[in-house]
């Protein structure tokens, strides 16, 4: 099964990308064309933020194991997304020109926690592979409890940019809300299990 | 690099100079013929500024729109203002004044005749266009009315009508739009009430049938659908100062200077441009200065912003 599935769903993944990579090269980007790109790759930088820490969550409720197989590849693309984005906003956005940049990381807090939001996707990105995991032992979980940081910055993000109460960073923010509560849940309840053990 | 290769390409000076030859070539024609009977200032105000500038496609004009009452999507006023009626319409104003008045749309079109001004329009989100607007100087309006010596200020209201204006269901801002200016900003030539755009009735996108443009601030400024204008004593506080006092101050004229906390003024996206495009210098009162500076003579526009 997971031979079928992991192949699809990164082919799945790959679809924002294309779509995006479509309407760059065939000017299908309507009255704003770099809004368009940043805000494609910056939403589907969440939304896959979100499915990589919906899985471990999922494989506790349902019981079944798979989710947690397609956890990294998620985490990956999320990562992927999220350089996009960054890109977008550096080469397209500013052209390289460093100066309006620095100023915006420095002054703008949307922009201060979304760049460190990308920051730390960049350790989680490089311990992800298997020898990793190997290297770094217990260490590893600890490092990739960032993800947490990087989902909620990522909301933050989203929140502050808005100009007023919107829907969707809201719906967003009750996803990510509803996803680590329910890993508190299990914390406390593989605690509880510990104690009585 | 793909992205400087295209970038040169696009973005020739020869490709400038060609727009600006065209469009000089189309505002000769139409300061000739059409409008010869309009007085100065219309012309050289609507003709210097925009030398430099393309006239903003139609489509992006009419479809890229902040427009809250019909959602806060851009193209969600386009598609959801479709069914608006605008007929009848009357606008009341009154306020700190001797004779209050209401006149519907269709009276007001018939007083006063509208005229083409062509502005470049500055959004407070860092994005701007060029419009060729048809309307005709406020002061045109207000001077139906006699101010009372009380008079400071004058305030705008939009439309409420939730049945038509879905946005208005949710708490997005404070309902009924409101905005204001100071009677000097509101009496000034530049200062127009809008009934149409390239040379059109005004798409109910747009804030048909009747908004405000005040060029040299940022557009959300200018009111749309606008219901009753009211001479008032103190200062008006709009929808968006109300939302966010910090961001949005009274005033809110286009200043590169003054930083928004969520978009640096420095400079702008010009709508209808492509990706390899760059932005380009926001230019202070949005290219107006030489008209409107002297309003705020001895003001610090950074406390004042």
């Amino acid at each position: 099964m997971i031979r079928i599935f992991k192949p699809t769903i990164f082919v799945l993944c790959l679809i924002p990308f294309i779509i995006i990579a479509y309407q760059i090269l065939f000017n299908q980007l309507g009255a704003e064309p770099v809004k368009q790109v940043t805000h494609h790759t910056g939403e589907w930088t969440l939304r896959f933020i979100l499915l990589s820490l919906a899985m471990t969550p999922l494989k506790k409720i349902t019981k079944i194991l798979h989710w947690i197989k397609y956890r990294r590849m998620l985490g990956l693309f999320a990562f992927f997304y999220g350089t996009l984005h960054l890109l977008t906003y550096i080469g397209f956005d500013y052209q390289f020109n460093l100066d309006p940049i620095i100023d915006d990381v420095l002054n703008k807090k949307f922009i201060f926690i979304g760049f460190a939001a990308w920051l730390l996707m960049l350790p989680l990105a490089i311990t992800s592979n298997q020898k990793m995991v190997l290297i770094l032992k217990q260490n590893w979980k600890k490092i990739h409890r960032l993800s947490y940081l990087v989902g909620i910055f990522a909301v933050l993000h989203f929140i502050w940019l808005s100009k007023t109460i919107f829907f969707e960073p809201l719906v967003y923010l009750i996803i990510l809300i509803t996803l680590l509560t329910l890993r508190l849940d299990f914390i406390k309840f593989s605690f509880k299990k510990k104690s009585v053990n | 690099m793909k992205l400087h290769k295209f970038k040169s390409s696009e973005i020739t000076p020869e490709n400038f100079y060609i727009n600006r030859r065209k469009f000089l070539k189309k505002m000769g024609i139409v300061t000739g013929t059409a409008f010869a009977s309009q007085n100065i200032i219309t012309s050289t105000l609507s003709y210097t500024p925009e030398t430099e500038r393309k006239i903003t496609p139609y489509k992006f004009v009419t479809t890229y729109n902040n427009y809250y009452e019909f959602g806060t999507s851009k193209s969600d006023p386009h598609k959801n203002s479709k069914d608006f009626i605008t007929k009848p319409w009357d606008i009341k104003i009154d306020g700190e004044v001797e004779n209050e008045i209401t006149l519907s749309v269709e009276e007001i079109k018939n007083m006063i005749p509208s005229e083409e001004r062509i502005y470049r329009f500055r959004c407070v989100e860092g994005w701007s266009m060029v419009v060729p607007w048809l309307g005709f100087p406020l002061n045109k309006l207000l001077n139906k009315v006699k101010p009372t010596s009380k008079a400071k200020f004058v305030k705008f209201t939009s439309v409420y009508d939730p049945d038509q204006m879905k946005g208005q269901r949710f708490p997005v801002l404070n309902w009924p739009y409101k905005e204001g200016l100071r009677i000097d900003e509101a009496m000034h030539p530049l200062t127009i009430m809008v009934t149409g755009l390239y040379g059109k009735e005004l798409p109910n996108q747009n804030g048909a049938p009747l908004r405000l443009i005040v060029p040299w601030k940022y557009g959300f400024k200018s009111a749309k659908a606008i219901v009753n204008i009211k001479f008032v004593e103190k200062m008006p506080v709009s929808s968006w100062m109300n939302a966010s006092p910090k961001e949005y101050g009274f005033y809110s004229n286009v200043n590169p200077n003054v930083s928004h906390p969520r978009w640096s003024q420095a400079t702008e996206r010009v709508i209808g441009e492509n990706i390899y495009s760059p932005r380009i210098k926001t230019v202070m009162f949005n290219g107006y200065g030489d008209e409107v500076a002297g309003l705020y003579d001895g003001m610090d526009l950074r406390k004042n912003f």
